[in-house]
């Protein structure tokens, strides 16, 4: 395998590693305090959706779109991916966002689950059922979304298909050996690292697919065509380090909680 | 109604996030590239570079906005 195979054996797999911790910390949560059974249907039928899903943006993806403008598109949506793990990794380095804790989540979790109200419908337990479906659902497009778009482009999508179910695999057996949220996953790292990935590869394929627009309509060639994403990483990296340090405060920083909304 | 809302927020964020700005910027930046390229036809080898800089300066001036809120 070259580097830049095992690039994309890497992203999708810790892209996929970080999105499975949290999912497995929401269907836990749900399953230890409300229904084992209701929040494994929820697993399920989120599983369900996001295979029709898969299948259904592949396809359009794969037959509607150009080599230039899938290059471009999928490059524009990694870019804005990437870039907005990387603000989110650099705010929580520089200690203005708090970090990402999935023992604290999963604390989240269990209270609401006991707060919710009882809902019976079809004999199961409608809030884990639910809550364990959005969790999988959300979690899973993320998954999705990196792993159809790193494969189509890279021209590899079992090898990025692989590094995610990898990844989906490890984290269950972490989470039935364990059975507690895997809170010692250095997920705050990890982060960091796939936002990087994610915005090396976006500016590259971004940048090549702009050639839809000039006269060829061909992709645009980079100076030392893969060599350059080395480059893209290293500046990528450099400029989050630089802006890590100028954003640290001088007092003892003090963190923020963390904003609701979807998981990320 | 209620769906169709949910459905267009489940999409805004998934692909725009917490910061819509660095989705503006990215666009603004990938459109000052293309001028580069298909305006003023310079090369690739100097346009491509020059792309990745736009971007890493629109990256910080998000940066900087949010530090300063």
């Amino acid at each position: 395998m070259d580097s830049s195979t095992w690039a994309l054996l890497a992203a999708t797999f810790t892209a996929s590693f970080v999105e499975f911790v949290e999912a497995l910390t929401i269907v836990l949560a749900m399953g230890v305090t409300r229904s084992w059974r209701s929040a494994l249907i929820g697993v399920a039928a989120a599983l369900v959706a996001l295979t029709g899903f898969t299948l259904a943006a592949g396809y359009v993806i794969r037959a509607w779109l150009p080599a230039a403008l899938l290059q471009l598109v999928v490059g524009t949506l990694l870019l804005i991916f990437g870039l907005q793990w990387l603000r989110k990794a650099v705010l929580r380095s520089a200690g203005i966002k708090a970090l990402h804790d999935e023992d604290e989540e999963f604390a989240t979790q269990t209270r609401l689950a006991r707060e919710a109200g009882e809902d019976r419908r079809l004999g199961l337990d409608w809030f884990p059922l639910v809550v364990s479906f959005k969790g999988v659902f959300l979690e899973g497009v993320e998954v999705v979304f990196i792993v159809i778009t790193f494969g189509l482009t890279a021209g590899n999508l079992p090898l990025a298909a692989l590094g995610a179910t990898a990844a989906g695999v490890l984290v269950l057996i972490a989470g039935l050996l364990a059975r507690r949220p895997l809170s010692l996953v250095p997920e705050n790292t990890l982060k960091y690292a796939v936002g990087l990935l994610l915005a090396t590869f976006g500016t590259y394929w971004a940048i090549e697919g702009l050639g839809i627009f000039t006269g060829s309509g061909a992709s645009v060639h980079w100076p030392g065509d893969q060599l350059a994403l080395l480059g893209l990483l290293a500046g990528w990296f450099l400029l989050s380090r630089l802006l890590i340090l100028v954003s640290t405060p001088a007092t003892e920083p003090t963190a923020e909680p963390t904003t609701g909304g979807v998981p990320s | 109604m209620r769906y169709l809302r949910g459905f267009l927020r489940f999409w805004y964020d998934l692909v725009v996030g917490d910061d819509w700005r660095i989705a503006v910027m990215v666009v603004i930046a990938l459109a000052v590239t293309y001028m580069m390229l298909g305006v003023f036809t310079w090369p690739a080898a100097v346009a491509a570079p020059l792309g990745f800089a736009t971007l890493a300066c629109g990256f910080s001036f998000c940066l900087t906005l949010e530090r300063r809120r």
